[in-house]
């Protein structure tokens, strides 16, 4: 256990340290959300009515760009060798990667929804119901980012490559996710079901994920 | 400037300067608080809230000061090569961005009682938006390159570029915002400034430009200290790596 | 230092194939406790790709791995300390953070953080980050991790890359020691190195079964 958790100390360590990577992050969601209203125009009741879609997609962009760190500099000084090589088996590594993607990028965003939902009107009666449902699916946006991670290591153009593999994946997170907070704002049906079925998504991509990974790093390693 | 040039005698410049004028920013700020929340009177319309812009303006008016200041530094270190420039442009890029965050906050709290929302997407809320994000990109290429020569210049590129933008970007969002004729016409200076709400305004528009002026001196003295530690590290590294030898 | 077990590993009939070429097949050799084997051969002859197979790396084309004497169902792969020519430090990290890092993670409780610096002299730039070191002080610093962690089996791909003469004959000095300890190790190096070699391998062009 004390391996795990040596790798996963690392990985936050390296993540907070290396030149504003989160800062990085934090602010393309910001400018993501900021210009949408300039392409749509300032009228405050349809920025509330598509809010909760403008900031999930937001989330999902801002994360996919950020995860080609997940595996990229390990691989690329050789670190990934010697981890692949150790006494944690190799899906646990990636599982632990992807874990801290989601400690030190993926929480982060979380926090920054709300304040972008003040910029697109969204009614702070849906600020719980928003925090919940991404921190419920934000898990599952890390842990299929590191599938994708891991099947671009290395490769030219590796972060559109990233993107284009991954969001296909995203679909159902991002409706479900959206449909856990538009209740709040367009209709009285329940939060419940689409915050159970992101649940359900993430804990099915931490157990899953890590499992293909591994397997695309094995190819990557050879 | 040429004198100044020289880290050291900087240095001291700084020492010297940093006590009287922090004593100076205190008794100005003090004035210009009290001036703003006791001698002016309430607006008719907004009655108190009005206050915050003795807050809000100055400090849009110090973000925007804030960036000629990293564009006419982003000059210094391209054209003229000189020495302290990028470290004043790097220093001034946080000072800039808070004070362009407080315009936004103090913007969005003004508002909020006569919109009923925290945030409007008028043209002058948008652009000072911008600002901030233009700020943070700034900040974002110097945290990115390691090595401090390479990040001056490129920051200094992209403060230049980022400078020339910033008339066609406001041109753009004040036509943007006649487009969509926003429901609401509220200016956000009111339709004239009274006389006496003047007096307070520019007593806090000086107390924060030396606010400025202070912290930013104090910021180029701890990245200057910064750099020298970072260089002595280096030679301690230098001369382990010939003892070993 | 101590090593928990003492092996040895013995290759039967080992093939390797990289894109479509066969770079060698019907490779044996077998490496009792204290033994050591060189790898010699010209640039693509697969020292290298060897030596990732033996870490685990690399599937084997054909053939199989024995170890004998370690507890059964370890894989060969995590009784082997694999450098090779990347180092595998952090630049963020101090050279104490990245050595304390490997103590924990490959040592398993075992780790010897203090001797990991001791080996190559790295104690005055313990706290120092990585990236400042020059090229040779950050090859000293992928080696120490060997000192890091117990562990039988050392394969090492062109070790002396970037060092000078005195670190080169601190490395001589370890790979000796480690062989004494009861050790097995394999090099592949252009360059000379003092230790005495039980075994060569030379692969190459005309290397068959």
């Amino acid at each position: 256990m004390s391996t795990v958790r040596a790798l996963l100390v690392r990985d936050i360590k390296l993540a907070w340290r290396e030149g504003g990577a989160v800062g990085v992050a934090l602010g393309f969601y910001l400018i993501v959300v900021a210009i949408t209203p300039l392409g749509l125009g300032p009228d405050l009741n349809l920025l509330a009515r598509i809010a909760p879609g403008i900031l999930w997609v937001g989330l999902l962009l801002a994360a996919l760009l950020s995860a080609g760190r997940i595996f990229e500099n390990d691989y690329e000084d050789g670190t990934l060798d010697v981890l692949a090589t150790g006494p944690v088996p190799l899906p646990v590594v990636a599982g632990v990667k992807c874990l801290a993607h989601w400690l030190s990028t993926g929480i982060p965003l979380v926090v920054l929804a709300p304040v972008l939902g003040l910029l697109l009107n969204l009614p702070m009666g849906a600020f719980p119901s928003l925090v919940l449902a991404m921190l419920a699916g934000t898990p599952a946006v890390s842990f299929i980012a590191g599938i994708g991670a891991s099947l671009t290591l290395g490769l030219r153009r590796s972060g559109l490559l990233l993107a284009l593999l991954v969001i296909p994946l995203y679909v159902p997170i991002l409706i479900f996710g959206v449909s856990a907070v538009t209740p709040y704002v367009s209709g009285p049906n329940s939060v419940w079901p689409p915050f159970l079925i992101l649940c359900a998504l993430s804990l099915a991509s931490v157990v899953l994920a890590p499992i293909a990974a591994a397997a695309a790093l094995r190819t990557a390693l050879r | 400037m040429i004198s100044l040039a020289n880290p050291t005698r900087f240095l001291s410049l700084v020492d010297r300067v940093v006590p009287w004028l922090s004593a100076v920013v205190v008794i100005l700020l003090g004035v210009g608080l009290y001036l703003s929340l006791f001698v002016a009177p309430p607006d008719y319309q907004q009655g108190e809230t009005v206050k915050i812009m003795f807050v809000h303006v100055p400090a849009a008016w110090l973000s925007m000061l804030g960036y000629t200041l990293i564009a006419i530094a982003a000059l210094g270190t391209l054209i003229w090569r000189h020495p302290l420039a990028d470290v004043a442009a790097k220093t001034a890029a946080p000072i800039g961005a808070t004070f362009a965050f407080i315009a936004l906050v103090t913007g969005s709290l003004w508002g909020k009682p006569m919109w009923g929302t925290y945030w409007v997407w008028d043209a002058r809320l948008t652009s000072m938006l911008i600002l901030f994000l233009l700020y943070l990109g700034l900040i974002a290429l110097w945290q990115a390159i390691d090595e401090p020569g390479r990040a001056g210049r490129a920051a200094a590129i992209l403060g230049l570029v980022g400078a020339i933008n910033i008339p066609i970007i406001k041109f753009s969002v004040d036509w943007w915002n006649t487009l969509h004729q926003p429901e609401s016409v509220f200016r956000m200076g009111g339709p004239t400034i009274d006389p006496s709400l003047l007096t307070p305004l520019f007593v806090m528009a000086a107390a924060f430009t030396a606010l400025f002026v202070l912290l930013h001196l104090i910021a180029m003295r701890a990245e200057i200290l910064r750099r020298r530690v970072h260089a002595l590290q280096q030679t301690q590294v230098e001369h382990a790596a010939l003892a070993e030898a | 230092m101590q090593l928990p077990v003492h092996v040895s590993l013995a290759a039967h009939d080992i093939a390797c194939e990289r894109g479509g070429r066969t770079l060698f097949q019907g490779l044996s050799f077998t490496l009792a406790p204290g033994e050591a084997l060189l790898v010699s051969g010209p640039n693509g002859a697969g020292k290298t790709s060897l030596l990732r197979q033996l870490a685990g790396l690399l599937p084997l084309a054909a053939g199989h791995l024995s170890v004998t004497g370690a507890e059964p169902d370890v894989p060969v792969a995590e009784l082997c300390h694999a450098v090779g020519h990347l180092n595998a430090t952090k630049t963020a990290l101090t050279v104490r953070e990245n050595l304390a890092f490997w103590a924990d993670y490959l040592g398993e409780g075992h780790g010897d953080l203090a001797g990991a610096l001791a080996a190559f002299g790295l104690e005055p730039l313990a706290d120092f980050p990585a990236g400042l070191l020059s090229a040779g002080q950050k090859r000293k610093l992928a080696l120490s991790r060997l000192y890091a962690a117990p562990r039988p089996i050392w394969l090492l791909d062109e070790p002396s890359v970037s060092l000078d003469a005195q670190a080169v004959t601190r490395l001589d000095a370890a790979i000796r020691d480690h062989l004494k300890a009861g050790g097995i190790a394999i090099v592949s190096t252009h360059v000379p190195l003092k230790t005495k070699f039980d075994h060569e391998l030379a692969l190459g062009p005309r290397r068959a079964a």
